[in-house]
């Protein structure tokens, strides 16, 4: 594997719309043809030579193609969208959408992570040592396709509105919560270690919910079944079930109707 | 103004006759004109080109307020779609949905030069002008629709035609509308109750009259008053299995009344997107074509026109004056539904939908519609649309006369399918092996739609007189090509001309032309009962004065108004 290494050098103005910063774009090039990629500023176009220092080269193909993004990032926008193999290593804070509609490969971001990362994802592997922002895994504004495979892992809290419309694939949430978690699924599974607070599963049609800590409210939607005893990655306990969002359609399989599971830990 | 000689392409033009034979096309002044009034004409040499007329769209959901609220409530259909501005080109965005900028650079492309909106709710009449008017290039009108409205309702229970031809003569103008449009008669008001009309003898509540009746009645008052195009309708029991018996009984209203009008064209109905139309079975199971049973018809009525409404297997927006239609979508889709109720006139709704090639009813919906055209003995009365956006987009446009010119390209498109068998199974296109030359091409989306819309003695051919609206493409239709070939030189015309003005020079759009509202303004003797009645219903029910409901001013900057006499 090769990799490339893009170090920030001047700030840009408003937010860089980076999308060329994916093993799919640089793959095949050497750092004198990386450095000629769009970006975008509002709606100037740049270089982004104009912005990093480059240096490395790209593999032959984006799963040979290595990037490590440094500097501060936190106007940065777009950082592996779209990429469907390789790896990126961002070690700074960074904005949205980052590795969105994400294929395969793997993203590491040591910091936190801005809104809308892993929207549309439908493979590969997102790993946030920080926190995430909003609309985590969650699907574009009035898209109905969310995440649909993949994995997330974020060590830290998540915000408001994680899952969005979740057909599949897992979200790992280190912390805490905020409202709205997996509303309108059909499917995926999201693991809260920390606490929770509204909204979860709101109009869910199937798919599953892990909540450690506290949930403040619970929607009326969901009722309770039963106590099971489960392992969630690594955790072993007691859990109550409840099944929802009622007032939603739900499929059925083997004559049983399908709802979203919700499971909150009792006793560890 | 500039003149144009177009030298030494091959016409395709229903009008003059010319069957791909090497012909040289003047314009000046706007006209096109005899090659011999020409003094020194910029010279367009099309030797090994295509050359036709412009293109005519006779059904198109382009402009108004539903295809607003499909770009409003659908940020994702503009997803990776945006594109800068660039040359004279202002920034564009959109697929199903595309921004007005991209819906007249995109008609442009495709030689098109004419295209009408085909549902005008009359009390949104001016957002639908304001967004024709940003629309560069093309000739456009749009249709109010009628089918559902109290005004026509109350006059037709009665079968009062004189006050409903006087209502439609002065709705035309109050909203400078181009024709008379009926969308699921009385289903729409129905839908107010939450009900639907499911055939031509179901009758709407309240008002106690019959879908029926109200075709009936509105044929017969479009001839009372003779406007250029006919009563345009989208009929009852649109998209369900079996629903072609509802199709026959709404083309039988046409029987027996013959078209009086002095812009020469011959039908008194026309029906739209007849591929939604064409379903035998009596479940999604069992759905199958009945294109045969409705092409019989249309083949030997010729006081018929219709358009197919293509499904073109892409993602895409529906969107429709029928609101119970799109209620049952979102029930079968579970996608997102926009509903609204347009006061006293109509309804709509409108649903994302995504034809996929994996799904067999999709796939039977594709060859429903190509069966239509390639069943049409005459391709006068058969016109290519998709109804756009609700089978498809209407870039897809040039992907259609691929299928229709090439059996190979629809072999390549069943071999995509994954219920292939059971497709072929419930449809007759399998078994029909016509491939449609670029002639009939141009009488089923030139001569023959403005015909229909009664604007052959403006658009559709190449006869001196007529509008200098000309596209060459970079096609020859005497060297053997694949059937890609086709869709790639018609998706992008090398020169296109819009009224004598060069709008498209080697593939690059380089004006934005001279674009035109055509609405029709209809002489009446003076009906004192109907403007009573108007004045008492906007006093009664509607929620603006009279005075603000009139179109007029700067929302037509460059009106091109059709004069009607019916005062005889």
């Amino acid at each position: 594997m090769e990799t490339v290494t893009l170090t920030i050098k001047n700030q840009p103005g408003l937010y860089l719309e980076a999308d060329t910063i994916t093993p799919d774009a640089f793959a095949g090039k050497k750092a004198e043809e990386i450095v000629d990629l769009p970006v975008y500023v509002g709606r100037e176009q740049h270089r982004l030579g104009d912005f990093f220092d480059v240096s490395g080269k790209a593999g032959a193909t984006p799963a040979e193609t290595k990037i490590v993004v440094g500097g501060d990032l936190s106007r940065v926008k777009r950082i592996g969208q779209q990429m469907t193999g390789g790896e990126i290593v961002v070690n700074s804070n960074t904005d949205m959408y980052v590795g969105a509609w994400m294929q395969g490969g793997k993203i590491t971001v040591n910091g936190n992570v801005d809104a809308f990362a892993g929207t549309g994802m439908k493979g590969g592997e997102i790993t946030v040592t920080g926190n995430a922002g909003n609309y985590l895994g969650a699907a574009y504004r009035g898209d109905w396709r969310g995440m649909a495979g993949g994995k997330i892992s974020v060590a830290g809290n998540a915000g408001s509105d994680l899952g969005t419309f979740m057909n599949g694939g897992e979200i790992v949430v280190g912390g805490d919560v905020d409202v709205h978690v997996a509303t309108h699924a059909e499917g995926g599974k999201i693991v809260i270690k920390g606490n929770a607070k509204s909204r979860l599963g709101g109009q869910m049609v199937e798919g599953e919910i892990y909540v450690f800590g506290n949930i403040d409210v619970m929607m009326p939607g969901f009722a309770y079944r039963e106590d099971v005893d489960i392992e969630v990655n690594g955790t072993k306990g007691r859990f109550a079930l409840y099944e929802g969002d009622l007032g939603e359609r739900h499929r059925k399989r083997k004559g049983q109707k399908i709802y979203g599971k919700l499971y909150q830990l009792v006793k560890a | 103004m500039a003149e144009f000689l177009i030298k030494n392409g091959f016409v395709f033009d229903p009008v003059l006759g010319i069957k791909g034979d090497k012909a040289d096309i003047a314009i000046k002044d706007g006209k096109i004109v005899e090659t011999t009034a020409l003094s020194s004409p910029k010279i367009i040499d099309a030797s090994g080109k295509t050359v036709m007329a412009g293109g005519v769209d006779v059904h198109a959901h382009v402009a108004g307020p539903k295809v607003n609220i499909g770009r409003n409530f659908r940020p994702e259909d503009k997803l990776f779609t945006y594109k800068p501005g660039h040359g004279i080109e202002r920034m564009q965005g959109g697929f199903s949905v595309p921004t007005t900028l991209r819906t007249g650079y995109n008609y442009a492309r495709m030689g098109y030069t004419t295209v009408m909106e085909a549902a005008m709710p009359p009390l949104y009449a001016r957002h639908t002008h304001e967004e024709m008017r940003d629309t560069p290039i093309l000739d456009q009108g749009a249709y109010p629709v009628f089918g559902n409205n109290w005004f026509v309702l109350e006059y037709l229970k009665n079968h009062e035609i004189e006050n409903t031809a006087a209502y439609i003569a002065w709705l035309l103008r109050a909203t400078k509308g181009y024709a008379v449009k009926v969308v699921n008669p009385g289903g729409t008001e129905a839908w107010g109750w939450g009900l639907n009309c499911d055939n031509v003898h179901d009758p709407v509540p309240y008002f106690d009259i019959t879908p029926a009746q109200i075709v009936k009645g509105l044929i017969e008052a479009n001839e009372y008053l003779g406007l250029p195009h006919s009563m345009h309708v989208h009929a009852n029991n649109l998209g369900n299995p079996g629903n072609y018996t509802t199709t026959l009984d709404t083309f039988k209203l046409s029987e027996g009344i013959k078209p009086n009008s002095k812009f020469g064209r011959d039908q008194v109905m026309h029906h739209t997107h007849v591929q939604f139309h064409s379903y035998g079975g009596d479940s999604w199971a069992n759905v199958e074509s009945r294109a045969k049973d409705i092409m019989a018809y249309v083949n030997s009525h010729d006081n018929l026109t219709i358009d197919m409404g293509q499904v073109t297997l892409d993602e895409t927006t529906t969107m429709t004056a029928d609101g119970p239609f799109e209620h049952h979508l979102t029930e079968l889709n579970h996608l997102k539904w926009a509903n609204a109720d347009v006061e006293l006139e109509t309804g709509s709704g409108v649903v994302p939908y995504v034809y996929s090639p994996n799904i067999k009813v999709c796939a039977i919906q594709w060859c429903i519609g190509l069966e239509l055209a390639l069943l049409a003995k005459d391709p006068m009365r058969v016109f290519m649309t998709t109804d756009h956006p609700n089978a498809g987009p209407f870039i897809r446009y040039p992907r259609i006369m691929k299928w229709l010119m090439s059996e190979e390209a629809r072999k390549q498109q069943f071999d995509a399918f994954k219920h292939k068998d059971k497709v072929i199974e419930a449809t007759n296109l399998a078994g029909i092996d016509r491939e449609l030359d670029l002639y009939e091409i141009a009488q089923m989306t030139r001569a023959g739609p403005a015909k229909s819309l009664g604007l052959s003695h403006m658009y559709g051919g190449l006869a001196p007189g007529l509008e200098g609206d000309v596209a060459v493409f970079d096609f020859n239709p005497n060297e053997p090509y694949a059937p890609d070939a086709i869709e790639t030189a018609f998706s992008n015309a090398e020169c296109l001309f819009k009224a004598g003005v060069q709008v498209i020079d080697d593939h690059e759009i380089v004006s934005n032309g001279n674009k035109r509202t055509l609405w029709v303004n209809t002489k009446v003797n003076e009906n004192p009962q109907v403007m009573r009645d108007v004045k008492e219903k906007f006093l009664r029910y509607y929620t603006v004065t009279l005075n603000n409901y009139e179109v007029s001013g700067h929302y037509l900057p460059n009106p091109y108004v059709i004069e009607v006499d019916a005062t005889q």
